[in-house]
């Protein structure tokens, strides 16, 4: 079991209030991600979870026990954190059988589960190694090792693949993922990368200024977003916004349009645009254009051959258009 | 682009930086030099007392006259134990300061460094009568106490200031692993601020090693130190250079030869986190 529920959790730090009378349901087996810009109260929600900090108001349960006041240790979760927080004194082995030490098991099973995490993640090469001999991949491997040791209520990922390079990222992510799919223990993943957030989410919370602004799964984020913010927030790309007189005729106060559902054509569009910067990336365009309703960004597939200065025209899909009121909220 | 060091710069350099080391430790050579010495060579000029004969002569009477084992003793008592004191107390309270601080936190270090600043001769004989009141004059509990209390600004400075140097989240990670207070400070605080304990513990040593001022008003006889071993060869009267200087060589010989072998530790010490 690893059902976590929040209800009107809140926290300040003296009068300014980080985290405002939040709701959430996780339930059991679910791969949660937070995501939201820096200092949205992301890390800080996870924190809350997890007891390294104190709620100012509200109540967190997990598996419908009331842990609010509970001590970090008594929750039953395991944490990875941003910069791995290994021991540095300690070897592989060691940073991996500590958790298990604390619980006062036996040498014989900490030994047996300590071998087994290192197979699930190829670290049986490395167990006497210092953290400090160890790549940043296997330093993560090693903090994740220490968390599934324990076979833990949950997981908590607090950005953890933010100080690797894009390669080991993209590596790191599928790792994750499938260990989740292994384990399936719930799992709550903190990050401010929107493509680790889709990729990896059976459910998204986005947050905002300490308020939740809306959860759903990644389709239904990208798809059906509740507001303005998390249409801009979520897509890469983001998501094209347009006020004046084009939002007018479509009854709404802003309309957004994402760059992969604008048609290019060369001859003929609604929109005239002049080509600013053309990022060829081979699988895909991005267009940064100057059109008549305004600055867009489009993304055609494949190689267009495209440059500064070039006249295009656009059409957007109406099917596809996003309608947004005076109040930022979708129509 | 380095710089360029010639070979007249550096033996400049060299010249220069011998010249202050010895100007440094004059005062301990000649006191090692003069306790070789008969007492009547011990007063004659500079080059006379080096030509004149060698002789350990000064060591047998220091042996003869005075108990240097139970001195010895009572200074390793006093210095081990009260640093080892401090050090039980000062580890958890450097530990609050720095993981758990308060807005208050720097004033409350200030404020324990303070009392550093103040003249030890200044509370002397509330001191000295508390101590008789509670008889404790002349005792290695009374001075182990005294010591441990004297030193402990400093110690919780010292580690407070190491602490610092720790990342909170090593900590937050132990406590998600399962660790109480006493684990996290037992198996993940200790062992990483080891260095810095260390050279803490060391200076400690020598700090109370040489204490002279509160060891010579408290203790007499049965608990005295090296420090009253030395001052009971100080007499206005009669020539007692010679061997003044051979206790005073006794005294300081373990604690040089600590420091010797242990100088690495202590300069890491004294330097950690200065440099990131």
């Amino acid at each position: 079991m690893g059902q976590i529920v929040l209800k009107n959790v809140s926290k300040s730090f003296g009068a300014t209030t980080i985290i405002a009378n939040i709701d959430l349901v996780i339930e059991d087996g679910e791969f949660v991600v937070f995501v939201g810009p820096s200092g949205c109260g992301k890390s800080t929600l996870l924190r809350l979870i997890a007891g390294l900090e104190d709620t100012s108001g509200g109540t967190i349960k997990i598996d419908d026990r009331d842990v609010t006041g509970e001590a970090p240790a008594k929750r039953k979760l395991a944490m990875v954190f941003q910069s791995y927080a290994l021991y540095p004194h300690m070897t592989v082995a060691k940073n991996i059988a500590f958790p298990l030490k604390m619980a006062g098991e036996s040498q014989d099973v900490i030994d047996r589960k300590v071998k087994a995490a290192a197979a699930t993640l190829n670290l049986t090469n490395y167990l006497e190694r210092r953290p400090g001999q160890l790549s940043g991949g296997q330093r993560q491997r090693v903090a994740i090792g220490r968390a599934i040791v324990r076979q833990p209520t949950a997981f908590l990922f607090d950005e953890p693949l933010s100080n690797l390079d894009a390669a080991l990222r993209g590596t790191m992510r599928l790792e994750i993922s499938e260990l989740h799919q292994q384990l399936k223990t719930t799992m709550i993943y903190v990050t401010h990368d929107q493509v680790e957030a889709m990729t990896m989410a059976d459910k998204i919370v986005v947050l905002n200024a300490g308020n939740i602004e809306q959860v759903g799964s990644p389709m239904e984020l990208y798809n059906k977003p509740r507001n303005l913010f998390v249409a801009a927030f979520i897509g890469s790309p983001k998501m094209n916004l347009i006020d004046g007189a084009l939002a007018s005729r479509h009854g709404a106060q802003t309309i957004g349009i994402r760059p992969e559902h604008i048609q290019v054509s060369k001859t003929a569009g609604d929109w005239k645009a002049a080509v600013g910067v053309a990022e060829h990336l081979g699988s895909d365009t991005f267009i940064h254009v100057q059109s008549d309703v305004g600055p867009l960004t489009v993304r055609a597939d494949g190689e267009l051959n495209v440059h500064h200065g070039d006249t295009i025209y656009l059409t957007p899909e109406r099917s596809k258009l996003h309608r947004f009121d005076a109040n930022q909220g979708a129509i | 682009m380095a710089r360029k060091v010639t070979a007249s710069t550096k033996a400049g350099n060299t010249a220069v930086a011998w010249s202050i080391g010895l100007v440094i430790s004059f005062p301990v050579l000649w006191t090692i030099l003069m306790s070789f010495h008969s007492e009547g060579d011990a007063i004659r000029p500079p080059l006379a007392m080096l030509t004149s004969p060698w002789t350990f002569d000064s060591y047998g009477e220091v042996q003869t006259r005075s108990n240097y084992s139970l001195h010895f003793f009572n200074s390793v008592v006093i210095s081990v134990g009260s640093t080892v004191l401090a050090l039980i107390i000062a580890i958890p309270a450097a530990w609050a300061m720095a993981f758990v601080s308060g807005r208050r936190t720097k004033d409350l270090l200030m404020w324990m460094l303070s009392t550093k600043m103040m003249p030890a001769v200044g509370v002397l004989i509330p001191m000295y009568l508390g101590f008789k009141a509670l008889g404790l004059l002349d005792t290695l509990t009374g001075l182990v106490m005294l010591m441990t209390l004297a030193n402990l600004p400093l110690v919780v400075w010292m580690l407070y200031t190491y602490f610092k140097e720790i990342p909170g989240e090593i900590l937050e990670a132990s406590r998600m692993d399962g660790a109480s207070l006493q684990s996290e400070i037992i198996h993940i605080l200790t062992p990483m601020a080891l260095p810095g304990i260390a050279s803490t513990l060391l200076l400690n040593v020598i700090l109370a090693w040489n204490e002279a001022f509160w060891t010579l008003q408290l203790t007499s006889s049965k608990a005295a130190p090296l420090t009253q071993f030395i001052a009971s060869y100080s007499s206005p009267e009669g020539l007692f250079y010679a061997k003044l200087s051979a206790a005073s060589t006794m005294a300081i010989a373990p604690i040089l030869i600590l420091g010797w072998f242990s100088q690495k530790q202590l300069v890491r010490g004294l330097t950690f986190g200065a440099v990131k």
